[in-house]
């Protein structure tokens, strides 16, 4: 129904000016790809994701994943014709090591294409999301023999992968996971418990499914220090790397989702017969661990589902904006219905959305691009220097770009009008996919406590206060162009605002409820002002570009920013007062108090 | 122009023998603005400016995945890419290479600037001359330029055969055996190798670049070429070797707005009417 337009020129842009993509290629790790290279590629997979993925997000949306007698679920047709496209293509094994058949990219570059993809279709792109969560766990932890069954076909995408956390009473409580692990005596164990929520847990789009599963061992301590990982695959593998006996996990039945009805969400049965056959992924007891290996990299990804999906309503609003006449704007011929573009309103409703999606963008690729710098960094300092910045930016890539989503998401309803709200034009469902970004892969309260309780006391308070004076020494810079000055000031108001919050948490960490409290504002603001810093430094990439050839192209990024400088930066001055107003309000009404 | 090519009755079609032997395709591919951003006219000229970054032009993907398709069937062979364009470009050339060709030839010329249909056709002849091709191949007609006329203009310039419209074409011996497309069905029609063949868009599937073959592409030779290394004088290409003109450029006219008949009962009569007075019934 709707087309895609792939925003090649901006990710172009957001990797080569902003996200050090350059740098990261003159790494040993990567010096063997150049930025050429990169850009040819995203060029290929953007039209690929435009013409072959893009057309399946309506079928994805009304006729879904649909769960049948067996434990069958079916995925709609377009769906596994272009996933087979997907396999063919090669591009899913991109960021991989070489020696399993990947093309060893920099992190950062796989981001792009995940942007694409899920821009394209976002409840299809979680069946590779989750295989690439899944490969990452192998290549980390897994023993040769594992990573040689398993990588290569996992790789091609002709195997999908599983994350297997969440039981019912285990959601944000992962110490909570009960599933069993017995050992077999060969080395093999059988697992028998039930696992909810797992995404692509089963499908008819590949030949096998590699779940990952955490799940006890007898004699395992309570909490996460007990939890080991296991393998457990749906189809055993024969040493030849031919396929075996159907393994004793089952899918029960799926969810009836608000959105994404093309994933199908599983309710996983184990070990109903004999208990399923597993693995062991790493060593005993160190599945938690481990798992935090690859949560960087998930909870990045899901935050740039939020950007992705935020993307494609904002290019859907537009047209709308462009086409749809109503009402005579300010300086129209009067009787003359103009587009609603022209109305200073409806402007805000599109400038919002341009200048929150370009603003996250940086965000996102910035915080990929110190994971890669942290992986292949030239020295130890390099690499322990973007790896602290990389992890606080972790929650509010995660949590503002997913909660900043239903909002923007929203306003792409709201420039439909009536029309927004009513299925055909497709506004609605990127509202509706948008919505589970803020709930999965660590609830953003979770993430906001990760960022009160873990990443501002990193250095006692030193790793945010390092990335605000940087903020503050390019709002210098703002200032000396005339145009820019104002965007300058609330830029130094702000980072004064996120250092008062920061300060009074960590001055007020004793007290756990009034930090916890103040923790999803803070997480706004801070997220905020990290997002105007990087608008800043835009600003300054677009300003001495904007008379070349490109003009258009970085007037557009000059003025985007702006906009943020101006009109969304100052938001963060208010949350000021609500992360330091302590939790008294919160805890004042009983709960029978809080029904009346 | 398909002077040795003949069109079989249908009886005539029998099974022939498939012998196979290694292949060699010219495919001509044209690159061109983006359509999805397709830049401006340039007033003065009336042609469309080429300043701007060059893709591959969708109508010709079609010509190489056939054929990729007939050296794939053929189990041996290549399949080589000529293009002209402004300013070195190659982004659509590294397309095409990205899905399988293996090499191409780029003419690449400020003195080509203004070159009509037919002059291109002879520059793109010359470079394909001496490259022993069985076949070549190019689009019924370009997106951007759309005179449909340069494959059989190739034709000519190099004594082949050429069969328009092929719906698809399948190998046989030292023949080929093509289905033509026409307003009825198609026609079937064998001709004598080296021949030119031009495809219709849509009758095959472009394969998307693999990101191998996208990485391979990187290494495959493109050859650059100028007018001269082609043996044109100056003033036989560009504005001044050009017989064509661009004398005016207008809007296309708005479609006219219908009647629309309101079923008051007697609508089927009316549309009798209608259809009596356009003289289609
Ligand atoms: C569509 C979908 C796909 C999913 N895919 C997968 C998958 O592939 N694999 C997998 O393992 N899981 C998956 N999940 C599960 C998902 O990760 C959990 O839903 C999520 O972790 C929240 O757990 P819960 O649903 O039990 O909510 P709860 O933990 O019950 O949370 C309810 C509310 O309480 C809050 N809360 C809970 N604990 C705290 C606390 N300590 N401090 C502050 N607030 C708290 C939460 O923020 C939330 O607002 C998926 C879920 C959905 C809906
Ligand atoms: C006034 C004028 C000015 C021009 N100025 C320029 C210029 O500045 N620079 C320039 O490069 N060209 C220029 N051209 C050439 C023009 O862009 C076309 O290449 C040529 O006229 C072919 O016309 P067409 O696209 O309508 O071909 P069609 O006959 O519609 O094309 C059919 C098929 O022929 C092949 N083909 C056509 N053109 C090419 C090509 N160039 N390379 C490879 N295969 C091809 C393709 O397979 C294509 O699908 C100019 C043409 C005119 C008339």
């Amino acid at each position: 129904m709707t087309s895609y337009v792939p925003p090649l020129r901006n990710l172009r842009f957001v990797l080569d000016e902003m996200a050090g993509l350059p740098d990261i290629l003159t790494t040993e790790m990567y010096n063997h790809v150049d930025t050429e290279t990169v850009h040819m590629v995203l060029e290929e997979v953007g039209r690929f994701m435009a013409e072959v993925v893009a057309p399946t997000n309506v079928d994805g949306d009304q006729i879904g994943s649909n769960w049948s007698e067996g434990g069958v679920v079916t995925t709609p047709d377009s769906f596994k014709a272009a996933y087979s496209k997907i396999v063919e293509s090669g591009y899913a094994a991109i960021p991989f090591d070489p020696d399993f058949g990947g093309g060893g990219f920099p992190w950062v570059t796989a981001l792009a294409i995940q942007e694409l993809l899920t821009s394209s279709d976002m409840a299809f792109s979680l069946c590779n999301l989750l295989t690439q969560g899944a490969i990452d766990a192998i290549i980390h932890h897994g023993e040769e023999e594992q990573k040689n069954t398993y990588l290569p076909k996992m790789l091609t995408g002709e195997w999908t992968g599983t994350m297997n956390l969440s039981e019912p009473q285990a959601g944000s409580d992962v110490g909570a996971v009960a599933t069993k692990a017995e050992p077999v005596g060969d080395g093999s164990y059988r697992i028998t418990g039930q696992k909810i929520w797992i995404t692509f847990g089963e499908h008819d789009m590949a030949d096998n499914i590699i779940h990952l599963v955490l799940a006890r061992t007898p004699g395992a301590a309570p909490g996460t220090r007990g939890i080991s990982m296991f393998l457990v695959p749906k189809f055993l593998v024969n040493s030849d790397g031919s396929l075996g006996d159907r393994n004793d996990v089952s899918c029960v039945s799926i969810e009836h989702k608000l959105g994404i009805h093309g994933s199908p969400t599983c309710v996983l049965a184990y070990g109903d017969n004999e208990g399923a056959l597993g693995w062991l992924v790493g060593d005993e007891f160190t599945g938690m661990r481990n798992m935090f290996t690859m949560m960087n990299n998930a909870r990045l990804s899901v935050g740039l589902q939020g950007v992705s999906v935020a993307e494609r309503a904002y290019q859907l609003s537009l047209g709308y904006a462009q086409e749809r006449l109503q009402g005579t704007a300010v300086g129209g011929e009067k009787g003359v219905q103009s587009p609603i573009i022209e109305h200073a309103d409806v402007r805000r409703l599109l400038m919002t959305q341009r200048s929150w999606i370009d603003a996250m963008r940086y965000l996102i690729y910035i915080n990929g691009g110190l994971l890669d710098l942290a992986n292949a960094g030239v020295d130890a300092a390099q690499r322990e220097s973007a790896r602290e910045r990389a992890s606080l930016l972790i929650p509010l890539s995660k949590s503002l770009c997913t909660d900043v989503a239903n909002e923007t998401t929203s306003l792409g309803v709201q420039v439909f009008g009536g029309m927004g709200y009513v299925e055909e034009t497709g506004a609605a469902q990127h509202m509706r996919d948008a919505r589970i970004g803020a709930i999965y892969e660590g609830t953003n309260g979770i993430q906001a406590a990760d960022l009160v309780g873990r990443k501002l006391p990193m250095r006692g308070g030193q790793v945010v206060e390092d990335l605000l004076s940087e903020f503050e020494d390019i709002a210098d810079e703002l200032r000396e162009d005339d145009r820019l000055v104002r965007f300058g000031d609330n830029l130094v108001e702000a980072c004064g605002a996120a250092r008062t919050a920061g300060r009074w948490l960590l001055d007020n960490g004793s007290d756990l409820n009034a930090a916890l409290a103040g923790s999803s504002p803070y997480l706004r603001l801070l997220g905020t002002v990290v997002c105007g810093g990087y608008s800043a430094k835009a600003a300054l990439v677009a300003q001495g570009n904007l008379e070349g050839s490109e003009g258009e192209f970085y007037g557009a990024r000059f003025v985007s920013a702006r906009y943020f400088g101006e009109q969304i930066l100052p938001q963060v001055v208010g949350l000021e007062k609500a992360v330091t107003a302590g939790s008294d309000q919160l805890f004042a009404l009983s709960a029978k108090q809080l029904a009346i | 122009m398909c002077r040795r090519a003949h069109v079989l009755g249908l009886d005539q079609v029998v099974k022939l023998s498939s012998t196979m032997h290694a292949m060699k395709v010219v495919v001509c591919v044209k690159q061109i603005p983006d359509p999805a951003d397709p830049g401006a006219l340039d007033p003065e000229t009336r042609t469309l400016k080429r300043d701007v970054k060059l893709i591959l032009d969708e109508s010709d993907s079609y010509g190489v995945e056939m054929a990729l398709q007939l050296v794939e069937a053929a189990g041996e062979g290549e399949v080589t890419l000529v293009s002209m364009a402004p300013n070195n470009e190659r982004s659509g050339l590294a397309t095409a290479l990205a899905m399988g060709a293996a090499s191409a030839t780029l003419v690449s010329d400020p003195a080509l600037v203004g070159t009509d249909a037919l002059t291109t056709a002879k520059i793109l002849a010359a470079t394909i001359k001496d490259q022993g091709a069985d076949l070549v191949i190019a689009g019924s007609e370009s997106s951007d330029g759309y005179t449909g006329t340069v494959p059989e203009q190739i034709a000519a310039v190099l004594d082949l055969p050429s069969v328009t419209a092929a719906k698809s074409v399948e190998v046989d011996g030292s023949n080929i055996l093509v289905k033509r497309q026409t307003d009825a069905g198609y026609d079937s029609i064998i001709c004598p190798m080296p021949a030119v063949i031009s495809v219709t868009a849509g009758v095959v599937e472009p394969r998307y670049p693999s990101f191998k073959g996208i990485m391979a592409a990187k290494s495959k030779p493109v050859e650059e070429k100028l007018a001269a290394d082609l043996g044109f004088e100056e003033d036989q290409v560009g504005w001044s070797g050009s017989g064509q003109e661009i004398v005016e450029v207008a809007e296309a006219p708005t479609r006219e707005a219908g009647d629309i008949i309101e079923d008051d009962g007697e609508a089927h009569v009316k549309i009798v009417e209608f259809l009596e007075s356009l003289k289609v019934i």
